[in-house]
């Protein structure tokens, strides 16, 4: 199993094929090429059979860890169960052939799909519009600022700045900068929030938007969301809620209802589809009524019993992507939606929220935990204690791998020194999550007793701590023979 | 249905645990009066099978799979060989987060590995991202990137770029005080004008951006429009919606861009209704501090063994935030994965044969509908796999004849460009039969007649 498994290119061989075309059934004329500017060949590019392909593929597949396989709490990342009947759903011929530029009528069934999704993304978050082009939540934050400063500059100022809290993700910050803004950070407060004095305090005439992640990153939630959208409304600007952490919300928190403007929700978490080793994802912007014109085209529209798509939109901020986003992600996520009903997502809240908390009490006084207040679908430790040992962060989570376990999100947020996130979902069994928590035990025992097995750390995986430094240095970005 | 894996008593065990009486309780963080109480009003939950047969009745409504289409521009049919869906639907594959810890994670890192090696070697450029959304967002990214490069404000874009593509880049530099200007398609051959290029390059030019082959089909002269463009000090961007066209033509670097990018669609991922598709970019070594999302590189193990790790996260936003090169995050590792299987699969000689395929069938497409009175092919630059006809008869009443007998004819492209009055964008790739060809040229011949 340790073996390194070579690089494709390296199992090249001058003649090795897996591919063959049936004969060219045209007749064909080889004068075609001379008006054309050919390339020799594709120096490099790898010659292998069939039988090797396979074999290199399954032996690297085997050597990934992932929810199928794995305990995988990372933080803010959802990582939950992906249903296979929603894969096997997306993968009907009758959604897998359809080309997107097809004449309206010939593609009623993606549009009503389309349709469908919207209108229940509406009734979970309380949303007016919904727009679902966003390929991933990032996307959707630049979507969803671009709609925001649409509408500021109709209103005849875009504006300068976007507040955003010292928790926030990375993209938000950038995405606010994408969008032309300046970005002004909300140092959060002793419970880990934002401070409705420290709002009132920067909200000024200039500011066009508040970022707000709710539950936070720490898993908290905002609780005077309100307070704070009346102080941002108030002053002209606009609400914008990062809702990469809505599982902790379904059926219980509908943010359209209390002052947010726009949210994005990243489908990849939420709604259970599968991130694909990192993608694709989709992130859907809901906005409210008065936000509506500025939605990215097309826009599906209902004209009695017939769908249409809508281009001519004149305030529109324009197109996002090509087509119709990521279009299968989206049929997945609705046939989780459709699966689970009003009940079965209100249950998907109660139990992430349940899981979360059984770890956090079970690892409360072995792990720092800095900030005391309450949290719902995931808790932020850190590694202060262990830090006295001269074990990190790091070590506990090369650690977690010789366990079996995928490590938890680490040195984020950026407020908590050392931090190890922790985001269960509801797919996790007792006994998957007592596995953790003893596996966690046994690593603070370690950090104690015997710190370097840690710093050493994973001792079992298919290879050794990775020197991330010396990758970075000398940066080997390709193979060259 | 339901994928919560605890029994009654595990909860109630667990609630006790933590030292609170119901379920209900662990919300008290969200204040009693904006808790949600009501419904969402969401349909009744539906089990596998009924779930199954619900969608199968919705997809029952696109009817498009009942015809034979010759639609392209910008979305491609190509075969997809099987090694490719039973590899890539591995839960290994499909169920891992992005590689933040990379001793579990050295599959998904050694196949962006080899997919940035791919291409590099496709493009012939020195160094490629993990990948990025799709075709126009790879585009916009590469113009932001030559921004940072080249600090001037305008970008000079062919008029014969995917009409679609450049409405995203409009979007994305809407904000960001650059301006943006088309340059000319010649009006006979459907390459880009020089003469229009010369009247716009300046100092002022960021950057050249060209589709090749162009939206129209046609294959570009990008040598000269690069050389130009590189005379006036502004990069050179080489934009492919067709990566199989990669397959034959001479590549980017070979002709001189700084940067290519587009979408690999063609390389093993089905139409979909626009997606999941495939971003990709690919540049000159120098600009590696300017390239935007995730990059893996090769580094060694704490015992010496190579492996793979996500690398120079410093140009990234979870490091730099604001300051980032780009806010893209999450991107498409998996259909990239699609992409490396399949590109792996065919090798060098079977994406020949497969774009030799296209050319030759496409070319026979042309020449046979040609041949028909009433239509005329409409650009005299060479072809790869898509070509525009131009009809006597207008261009609605004779798509919607050929939709009566069973047939997409292709894409109208009066609706992008006003002053292709009549004109129509045909695809005709190795899934398209002789058989199936000659069928649309009959149809053809009927309706005109």
């Amino acid at each position: 199993m340790n073996r390194r498994e070579p690089l494709i290119f390296e199992l090249s061989g001058e003649g090795k094929r897996a591919f063959f075309l049936p004969p060219l059934d045209v007749p064909e004329k080889r004068e075609i090429l001379e008006f054309l500017p050919c390339r020799e060949n594709i120096p490099g590019f790898p010659e292998v059979s069939e039988p090797e392909i396979v074999r290199h593929f399954t032996r690297l597949a085997q050597t990934n860890f992932c929810v199928d396989t794995t305990f995988y709490p990372l933080g803010s990342c959802t990582m939950k169960y992906s249903p296979k009947i929603n894969e096997k759903i997306a993968g009907l011929s009758h959604f897998l052939t359809i080309h997107p530029l097809a004449q309206e009528e010939l593609v009623q069934g993606s549009l009503e799909l389309i349709k469908l999704l919207e209108d229940y993304l509406c009734r979970i978050t309380g949303m007016a519009y919904f727009t679902l082009w966003p390929a991933a939540g990032a996307h959707g934050e630049l979507t969803g600022m671009m709609m925001i400063r649409a509408a500021l500059t109709r209103r005849g100022n875009p504006r300068k700045i976007v507040l955003i809290p010292d928790s926030a993700h990375g993209t938000n910050p950038s995405s606010a900068h994408l969008c032309g803004y300046h970005v002004q950070e909300i140092k959060s407060n002793e419970e880990g929030t934002v401070d409705v004095e420290d709002l009132e305090k920067m909200m000024t005439d200039e500011v066009a938007a508040l970022m707000l992640t709710n539950p936070n990153t720490l898993g908290i939630f905002e609780k005077d969301i309100c307070r704070l959208a009346e102080i941002v409304h108030r002053r002209g600007g606009f609400v914008y809620m990062d809702g990469a952490n809505m599982n902790a919300l379904l059926g219980k928190f509908r943010p359209g209802d209390h002052g947010v403007d726009v949210i994005h929700l990243n489908l990849h978490k939420t709604f259970s589809t599968p991130h694909g080793g990192g993608g694709p994802g989709a992130g859907p912007v809901g906005v409210t009524e008065e936000l509506e014109p500025f939605l990215p085209i097309p826009v599906i529209k209902r004209e009695g019993e017939r769908l249409v798509v809508e281009n001519n939109r004149p305030l529109s901020i324009g197109r996002v992507r090509t087509f119709f986003g990521n279009f299968l992600v989206l049929v997945k996520a609705l046939a989780y939606i459709l699966s689970l009903g009003d009940e079965g997502l209100k249950q998907v809240a109660e139990i992430a929220v349940l899981n979360s908390n059984y770890l956090r009490k079970s690892l409360e006084g072995i792990f720092h935990l800095k900030y005391s207040s309450p949290t719902l679908h995931e808790c932020v430790f850190s590694d202060k204690w262990q830090r006295e040992k001269g074990v990190q962060n790091i070590d506990i989570a090369k650690r977690l791998i010789d366990f079996g376990l995928h490590p938890p999100t680490m040195s984020f947020p950026l407020i908590v020194q050392g931090a190890l996130m922790i985001e269960p979902t509801e797919t996790e069994s007792k006994v998957e999550l007592d596995a953790f928590i003893e596996a966690m035990k046994q690593i603070a025992y370690e950090a104690e007793k015997n710190p370097e097995i840690l710093k050493t750390a994973p001792h079992r995986a298919y290879v050794r701590r990775l020197d991330e430094v010396a990758a970075a240095r000398n940066p080997v970005l390709r193979w060259k023979g | 249905m339901s994928y919560i894996p605890l029994s009654q008593r595990d909860i109630e065990e667990m609630l006790r645990r933590i030292g609170v009486s119901s379920l209900d309780e662990l919300f008290q963080s969200i204040p009693e009066e904006i808790r949600w109480k009501g419904s969402l009003n969401l349909p009744s939950p539906l089990s596998e099978s009924e779930l199954l047969e619900y969608f199968e009745k919705l997809g029952q409504k696109n009817t498009y799979p009942q015809f034979l289409s010759f639609l392209g521009a910008g979305a491609y049919p190509h075969l997809i060989p099987a090694v490719v869906d039973y590899l890539s639907s591995r839960g290994e594959f499909v169920t891992p987060y992005t590689p933040y810890q990379p001793e579990v994670s050295q599959g998904t890192l050694q196949i962006i590995f080899e997919y940035q090696t791919l291409i590099c070697q496709l493009t012939a450029l020195e160094i490629a991202n993990a990948s990025l959304y799709e075709g126009a967002t790879a585009v916009a990214e590469a113009v932001l990137m030559a921004q940072r490069i080249r600090n001037r404000s305008k970008i000079l874009v062919a008029r014969s770029l995917h009409p679609q593509y450049r409405q995203v880049m409009a979007t994305y530099v809407k904000n960001l005080g650059l301006t943006i200007e088309e340059v000319d398609f010649d009006l006979k051959s459907g390459q880009l004008s020089l003469d229009d290029l010369t009247k716009r390059l300046s100092e002022e030019v960021i950057a050249l951006v060209v589709q090749n082959p162009n939206f129209f089909g046609v294959v570009e002269k990008l040598e000269e429009a690069f050389s130009l463009s590189h005379q006036k000090g502004a990069l050179a961007i080489a934009v492919i919606a067709e990566g199989l066209s990669l397959g034959l033509l001479k590549p980017p670097g070979e002709v001189g861009a700084d940067i290519a990018c587009g979408e690999g669609q063609s390389f093993g991922l089905p139409l979909a209704f626009g997606g999941p598709y495939l971003g990709f970019i690919a540049c000159r070594e120098n600009f590696l501090r300017q390239l935007p999302g995730r990059i893996a590189g090769q580094t060694k193990d704490a015992e010496g063994k190579i492996g793979y790790v996500l690398t120079l996260s410093t140009r990234e936003q979870h490091i730099r935030r604001e300051k980032a090169t780009s806010n893209i995050c999450t991107n498409q590792a998996w259909c990239a994965l699609r992409a490396t299987i399949f590109l792996e699969t065919l090798g060098p000689k079977g994406l020949r044969e497969l774009a030799y395929y296209n050319l030759q069938k496409a070319n026979y497409a042309l020449e046979k509908l040609c041949s028909l009175p009433g239509i005329k092919r409409h650009f005299s630059g060479p072809i790869f796999n898509e070509f525009v006809l131009e009809l006597e008869q207008p261009v609605n009443k004779i798509t919607s004849q050929l939709l009566n007998r069973g047939i997409i004819a292709g894409y109208p492209l009066e609706r992008d460009y006003p002053e292709l009055k009549n004109c129509l964008l045909l695809c005709v790739t190795e899934v398209h039969s002789k058989e199936k060809i000659d069928e649309l040229v009959r149809a053809f011949k009927e309706v005109l007649s």
